[in-house]
């Protein structure tokens, strides 16, 4: 009986062999492309291959054809542990593009830092790059930078103090704690902080508390998915008053559509390339945004959604450290990536260094919206 | 006092959503006692199917029958694969019909997409007030479809001869097989009922909350909480389940904590299971050692 | 007797089959899946020996795995207590935990029993995913190395060695338990309450003590699982988890303990195998499990019978 089983186990062994080809720069992709972020993982996904082709039918970097190797985890940390051995190990990839969650990322970094691959996340946690971890980079604003841009703007309409209602997943839950530690900064205290779990059809209890609450100004609502859109319409059918601010997790036409005339007037921090034709012109980024915004839509039949320009940045980051060191050794493209300046992506300019593995800052990284008829306005770019 | 009756407002909204997706266990238990783990997705077929007709240009009442159609049609497929299944063991039919969840999320993901949807409320967007809390006029649509159903279904299981003949069927097989009740189709025409009725909450509900092609799972605990709450063999008791269920979680997150509202459904389905497992309008109990 | 110079047969050739598969290994990842492999299969035997022998069934095995997991790991990297030590206290509190709930779960039946166990197992993946300050929250925590009596487990070698030689004592253990005049009475459990009880055999006792067993069993995997990926998080307690061990029993054959060893082997590598398949991944798996509970409901072990090369018995 266990012949048999060790027969069947070696044809699957077999399976595994796969010989790579010479010429090719391997780059790994661990993204959550089903699952409980797919609406992050799947656009990203989406950008990594349509940027692959492009570059790999322009010529390749140095001569050299780009092979994308991607795994789903559906947002399972365990998953992206398996997946990241096997990038490393297996597939010997040169440099790795994700995760899409800060909860996977926290659990592969061990893994890249020990095995010397360098890795470009695209969750949006601090900890990730706070402290900096010698091979690990990110091209994605920090929820402590949305924070900062929303309650600066608080702060200029002389709003003191606010409540809040977070999504208890992880983007939720981070951007909460991030921005209740900086409120102080600005001198706004947070005098209700409800939360509500990511499938709730109805969050009108949690709101009622914040609306009886005396001397609330307005009202931060960080999460993604459908939540923020039950939140919105809940608020707009409970008639509360204060101006309503919503963070980047919805930064995408998607919100409007669902939350429909509810989402009127409020007001969302979004990374740049979501209003990228309404930007001003001397914007450094603005050129590479309306591309985007137009080639994605041409081959995919549909907007786009913010974070697929976090793997746009992650893949020409490491092409031009690829170009730039003229090497695909995985520890040359990780000092290319340090010494990247001025490096106009998506998420803004960036410039790194050894001891900022981000690069990005509040400038030109995030912008306030409004929504207005339907569409996005800019209210501060 | 306002605030209390907007808690409870909130969540007799949110139980008759619990009780529409909890209906559908109780017509296929009490036929064929096996527990459709694929509930929640037949509610998710229901919503998103009319979301991609109406895209792909089909027109606005056209489209929503055809998504009770095909959630009918997910229906009838479900009952042929238990039907051609060699073995009925609870355990093997616990993990087929969790398997066919798996499946229908999945075909979910290639046929449409990954991303949330909504469709047009039927009622408008408007909202009254009642004793200074607020009900939207969709919420109040679920709600009234909820008693039409359940009443519709007391008035077919009770009053049709075939709704009686099921009856039959699902206390004994055997004599109901003598009266000369053709059993398959019997059973076949429950689980379409059960799709049907888990196709409409799809589409109430895609207003409410937006659909995508995961809502199931949850929905799908949910409402199965409800319905053993009420007791799994009547779809009345999941509409007081699911009403239950909803004031309960609404209550919680507004007077103790938000973070484990969620924990709730499951607490009092802990509760009933070990306490009254029959549910709360049970006089039996289930099987005990 | 010869069932028993069966068994001793099975076990020798299951070691010589680990010794020897590693010489195939490619490269590291081939050890990644083989551990993960292991840990799940020791799960499933625990698992097993609940549905299979004492015939309940659990859908919340995920959530009793993580919980002992997030014990160990709670005590040992917050606090600061030996790794060692951190597991057996959680491992005591699992099985105290389990003996608890298990009297009241244990008095349901089918469904009902499966449903109480979906409770239980979601109310501890949505506490371990409030409790953000002992817990991470959903994004999880990090673990320290797994150390006992200064021995580091810190490479891939290390892993699979003390994986398998887990498997194998699981496996005796398991052997030994059912071969037991206990043994005897959980299968007259299994076949037929009335029967067993009229004999006098407190049978609720009995699945009490299968139920702690499974649970203990879960956790101690689970924990090992975390020290070696070197992190935790609340998907560990999922429902999507729990299916996973389920579906991994049943799919090897309920019962049999091979057939839980071969049903965890299988799933642990199919999603490897499936991920060119992409978008069709969950579709696929879907139609796996239904086509196989349709027409092997007794497990693809079934096929290794039919082949002649096992019997009921193993």
């Amino acid at each position: 009986m266990l012949k048999k089983i060790s027969i069947a186990g070696l044809c699957i062994l077999s399976i595994f062999s796969f010989t790579l080809n010479a010429g090719t720069i391997k780059i790994g992709a661990i993204v959550a492309s089903t699952g409980p972020a797919s609406f992050i993982g799947d656009p990203e996904l989406k950008t990594l291959k349509l940027y692959v082709k492009k570059i790999n039918d322009n010529g390749g970097v140095n001569g050299d054809k780009i092979k994308l190797i991607a795994y789903d985890t559906g947002a399972n940390p365990r998953k992206a542990v398996s997946f990241v051995k096997r990038l490393i190990s297996q597939d010997k990839v040169v440099a790795i593009i994700g995760p899409s969650t800060t909860g996977e990322t926290m659990a592969i970094i061990p893994f890249v830092q020990r095995a010397k691959i360098p890795l470009l996340s695209m969750g949006g946690g601090i900890p990730i790059i706070k402290p900096v971890k010698k091979w690990v980079f990110k091209i994605v604003a920090t929820d402590t930078m949305a924070c900062k841009k929303i309650m600066a703007h608080m702060k200029k309409k002389g709003i003191r103090k606010i409540g809040m209602i977070s999504g208890s997943g992880g983007f939720g839950k981070s951007m909460r704690k991030q921005c209740k530690d900086v409120a102080g900064e600005y001198g706004i205290k947070i005098l209700a902080d409800e939360t509500y779990g990511k499938k709730d059809a109805d969050m009108t209890s949690q709101l009622i508390k914040i609306k009886n609450t005396k001397g609330i100004q307005a009202v931060l609502n960080p999460g993604f998915g459908q939540g923020p859109a039950i939140v919105t319409k809940n608020y707009r059918q409970l008639n509360i008053p204060y101006p309503l601010y919503e963070s980047h997790g919805v930064a995408s036409k998607k919100y409007i559509e669902i939350a429909g005339k509810a989402a009127e007037g409020v007001i969302v921090v979004a990374p740049p390339v979501v209003v990228a034709d309404k930007l001003s012109d001397d914007n450094p980024i603005k050129k590479v945004c309306v591309a985007y915004t137009k080639e994605y839509k041409n081959a995919y039949h549909t907007d786009i959604a913010s974070f697929g320009g976090h793997a746009y940045d992650s893949l020409y980051a490491i092409v031009d450290a690829v170009k730039k060191e003229h090497s695909t050794d995985p520890k040359k493209i990780r000092d290319g990536l340090e010494s990247l300046k001025n490096f106009v992506g998506i998420d803004g300019v960036v410039n790194m260094s050894p001891k900022d593995h981000l690069g990005l800052d509040t400038k030109t990284g995030l912008v306030l919206l409004k929504v207005k008829n339907g569409n996005w306005s800019v209210i501060e770019e | 006092m306002n605030e209390f009756f907007q808690l409870l407002l909130s969540g007799v909204t949110v139980g008759f959503i619990y009780a529409l997706v909890g209906m559908g266990f109780t017509v296929i238990y009490n036929s064929s006692g096996i527990i459709n783990f694929a509930q929640g997705e037949f509610v998710m077929a229901g919503g998103m199917s009319a979301v991609f007709l109406l895209k792909w240009g089909i027109p606005f009442w056209l489209a929503f029958l055809l998504a009770i159609i095909i959630t009918a049609f997910l229906g009838v497929v479900l009952y042929k694969l238990i039907d051609m299944s060699k073995e009925h063991s609870v355990i093997s039919m616990i993990i087929l019909t969790l398997g066919y969840s798996i499946a229908l999320r999945g075909l979910a993901e290639v046929v449409f997409d990954k991303e949330l949807h909504t469709l047009p409320s039927f009622v408008g967007d408007g909202t009254f007030s009642i004793y200074g809390a607020t009900l939207t006029y969709q919420a109040l649509l679920v709600m009234i479809t909820s008693v039409i159903i359940v009443i519709s279904l007391y008035l077919f299981f009770n009053k049709t001869k075939t709704g009686k003949a099921m009856l039959a069927l699902s206390d004994n097989k055997d004599s109901a097989k003598l009266m000369g009740v053709d059993i398959n189709k019997i059973l076949m025409l429950n689980f379409i009922i059960s799709a049907v009725i888990a196709g409409i909450g799809g589409l109430l509900l895609a207003p409410i909350t937006s659909t995508n092609y995961e809502i199931g799972i949850m929905l799908g605990l949910k409402g199965f909480s409800a319905a053993v709450i009420g007791g799994l063999s009547k779809p009345f008791g999941a509409v007081v389940g699911g009403l239950l269920l909803g004031i309960l979680e609404s209550l919680v997150a507004g007077y103790i904590s938000s973070e484990y509202k969620d924990a709730v459904a499951f607490v009092a389905l802990l509760g009933i299971l070990f306490f009254m497992p029959g549910g709360i309008f049970s006089n039996l109990k289930a099987k005990r050692v | 007797m010869a069932q028993a110079v069966k068994q001793i047969k099975d076990i020798l050739f299951l070691i010589f089959f680990l010794i020897v598969i590693p010489f195939f290994f490619k490269n590291d990842f081939y050890y990644e899946i083989a551990i993960l492999s292991l840990l799940n299969a020791i799960i499933c035997i625990g698992l097993n020996l609940l549905m299979g022998y004492a015939g309940q069934i659990s859908l919340g095995h995920g959530g009793f795995a993580a919980l002992g997991a997030y014990i160990t790991v709670i005590l040992s990297s917050i606090y600061g207590i030996s790794p060692a030590v951190s597991l057996l206290v959680s491992l005591v509190f699992m099985a105290f935990f389990a003996f608890v709930i298990s009297k009241p779960i244990l008095k349901l039946e089918g469904h009902y029993l499966a449903m109480a166990t979906l409770g239980v197992g979601v109310i501890i993946y949505i506490t371990v995913n409030a409790q953000a300050d002992l817990t991470g929250g959903p994004d999880g925590m990090g673990v320290d190395i797994f150390k006992i009596f200064g021995f580091e487990l810190d490479s891939n070698i290390k892993w699979y060695i003390l994986s398998s030689v887990l498997l194998i004592l699981v496996i005796v253990t398991f052997k030994n338990i059912i071969n037991s005049p206990y043994g005897r009475i959980l299968r007259g459990i299994h076949d037929s309450n009335q029967a067993v009880s009229s004999v006098g055999a407190d049978v609720a006792k009995y699945k009490s003590y299968v139920f702690v067993i499974s649970v203990v069993i879960a956790a101690l995997a689970g924990s090992m699982y975390a020290f070696f990926s070197g992190f935790i998080s609340p998907a560990e307690a999922s429902f999507n988890r729990s299916i996973e061990l389920v579906v991994m029993v049943v799919f090897g054959g309920i019962g049999r303990v091979y057939g839980a060893l071969l049903g965890a082997i299988f799933l642990t590598v199919l999603p490897q195998l499936l991920t060119s398949f992409e978008d069709y991944q969950t579709l696929i798996y879907g139609v796996i499990i239904i086509f196989v509970m349709m027409f092997m409901p007794k497990g693809i072990i079934s096929l290794f019978d039919k082949l002649g090369k096992t019997n009921a018995h193993s």
